[in-house]
């Protein structure tokens, strides 16, 4: 579980990027953390597993206060907590193995990652996840050679190849097409329902953030606005966030884009059969 | 959000755009300025010519001499002098090799800790220092003062090659880390990675194919330069070119040229290819 408190980010510039931020993530719930650009979702990620330092508040997971650690404490608090890019991060001239096998670096000495001697159920581990996400045939590929959605999931892999407790997942399909988007959301959705993993998602996509995400959590200029269901975020809600825009057309844009999607697999489906 | 901004017609005729545009001025905003420093900038020049002392009868001289230089160069003598062409080539390129291999190692720990966003402050500023002080001396003087260390010889020349590369690679490495994707160093970061780590897994692939590129091409600077200090007594090629030019025997002196040159762009074309390879 992780319960984040009073958190609030004064940057050195004097931008306030958080205000007061509170919530907590039970075992098995998937966050959509969504807000306009600047609003802060970015900032907020990067404070629990403090990739950026909080100025206030306090972030707990499991009730270990991240924000008291030391150093070396922290390196051991970051290996629980997985974390999944916008733009994938993933170290391009390494292969696809290796960059799923990084996801161990916290647990191995430095002598065994620097000669990539993992041990034996790390590479069991790394192989498992990467037939999960679909990419057994890539492993010795470099991560440069692999398409858009490809990298994303050597991306998920790799944080999953943490054994983590919290997933932190930074706009996943801002670098996606429409298409892709959804798979990719989808497989993490489904890999946090497999395995009761609590999940945050930021996402500027709110169609895609209703349709995955148990609950969303609405940010604007650093302050929590709304807080609630999927189910709960209505045009007013949307408004608040946002500012005014014509949210029924884009979902309804959205929907039309899923249902040719649809389509597409019956046809491809009839296509298998008939062959 | 309410769209305040008025639609362009599309119907506006283009007669209505100006026809003409001028660049804005790119440095100098006003003009008296910028002939009155042009002008200045060509008075001088003429002032500056006027001072040159020029003596015509040493040129004469001179003209002989370096027609001789031409002559020798255009019938270079590669077997009068082999034995000592031969052993100034084997001691530089042994110089060049071990000094750069040595250099790049030396320098490898002190580029990154020169580079500012995986060091601490005060590792930062040593390092620096170090790369400042080996860029700001000049090989020549670096040289003259190992040989006054150590005496005539190849070893002298080979610290003062290790001396520079130290600098330059240094430098140029820091600059490529500070540079890199950080992206992927905080991806790496995230998973709970040691400093180390950060640097074998995030960083070293990101700068690999750039170090081996600059090692190459510090490979054939430092053969270019073994040559000259060589002159200051640093021994190598230099020492064996500066004894034929003492003698005045410019054919030999001309194959000694003709040697470095060739060796210089053998590993021109040689460098090039492996970079692309290194990719």
């Amino acid at each position: 579980m992780l319960s984040v408190d009073k958190l609030t980010k004064v940057y050195k510039t004097g931008d306030k990027a958080l205000t007061d931020v509170s919530f907590t993530v039970p075992k098995g719930q998937v966050v959509g953390l969504i807000g306009p650009s600047g609003a802060g979702k970015s900032t907020l990620i990067r404070c629990v597993n403090r990739l950026v330092e909080p100025t206030e508040g306090t972030v707990r997971l499991n009730d270990l206060d991240i924000t008291r650690l030391r150093a070396g404490e922290l390196r051991r608090a970051r290996r629980r907590i997985g974390m999944i890019f916008q733009e994938y991060a993933l170290v391009e001239r390494l292969t696809v193995m290796e960059n799923v096998l990084s996801g161990r670096l916290g647990y191995v000495p430095f002598w065994r990652s620097f000669t990539r001697r993992f041990p034996g159920e790390d590479i069991a581990k790394a192989f498992r996840l990467l037939d999960r996400v679909g990419l057994s045939a890539h492993a010795d590929k470099r991560a440069d050679a692999l398409s858009g959605g490809q990298r994303q999931r050597v991306g998920i892999a790799r944080a999953l190849e943490q054994d983590p407790e919290l997933l932190l997942v930074d706009e996943p399909t801002a670098s996606l097409d429409p298409k892709t988007s959804r798979q990719i959301m989808r497989l993490i959705v489904e890999i946090c329902r497999e395995s009761g993993l609590p999940a945050i998602i930021n996402i500027h996509d709110v169609v895609l953030a209703q349709q995955f995400a148990d609950r969303i959590i609405g940010l604007q200029a650093g302050r929590v606005v709304f807080d609630g269901p999927a189910t709960g975020l209505t045009e007013a809600v949307l408004t608040q966030i946002y500012g005014e825009e014509d949210w029924t057309a884009m979902r309804q844009a959205a929907a039309e884009d899923e249902a040719a999607e649809a389509e597409q697999r019956d046809e491809a489906k009839k296509m298998m059969r008939a062959l | 959000m309410t769209d305040t901004a008025a639609p362009v017609s599309p119907g506006m005729s283009p007669g209505t755009y100006p026809t003409r545009w001028k660049r804005p001025p790119q440095m100098i905003k006003s003009r008296f300025w910028r002939y009155a420093l042009a002008i200045g900038a060509l008075v001088w020049l003429v002032l500056a010519l006027g001072t040159i002392e020029v003596n015509w009868q040493r040129v004469m001289v001179g003209m002989e001499r370096g027609q001789r230089f031409i002559a020798g160069f255009l019938q270079p003598d590669f077997t009068t002098r082999w034995r000592d062409i031969s052993t100034g080539l084997i001691e530089s390129l042994t110089m060049t090799l071990t000094s750069t291999v040595v250099g790049v190692l030396i320098s490898i720990p002190i580029g990154i800790g020169a580079a500012r966003n995986v060091a601490p402050r005060w590792i930062y500023a040593i390092c620096r220092g170090i790369i400042a002080v080996s860029r700001a001396l000049q090989e020549i003087i670096v040289a003259i003062f190992f040989v006054a260390l150590f005496g005539f010889g190849a070893f002298a020349g080979f610290l003062t090659l290790t001396f520079a590369t130290i600098g330059f690679i240094g430098k140029l490495l820091a600059e490529d880390i500070e540079d890199i994707d950080e992206s992927q160093a905080e991806a790496i970061r995230a998973t709970g990675a040691s400093w180390f780590q950060l640097i074998n897994y995030a960083i070293q692939p990101q700068v690999m194919p750039r170090l081996i590129g600059l090692s190459l091409y510090r490979l054939d600077i430092n053969f270019r330069e073994s040559a000259v200090i060589g002159i200051v007594g640093a021994g190598g090629i230099g020492a064996t070119l500066n004894t034929a030019l003492n003698r005045y025997e410019y054919d030999s002196a001309g194959a000694v040229l003709l040697i470095i040159i060739a060796i210089v762009m053998i590993s021109e074309y040689s460098s090039g290819y492996l970079r692309r390879w290194v990719q």
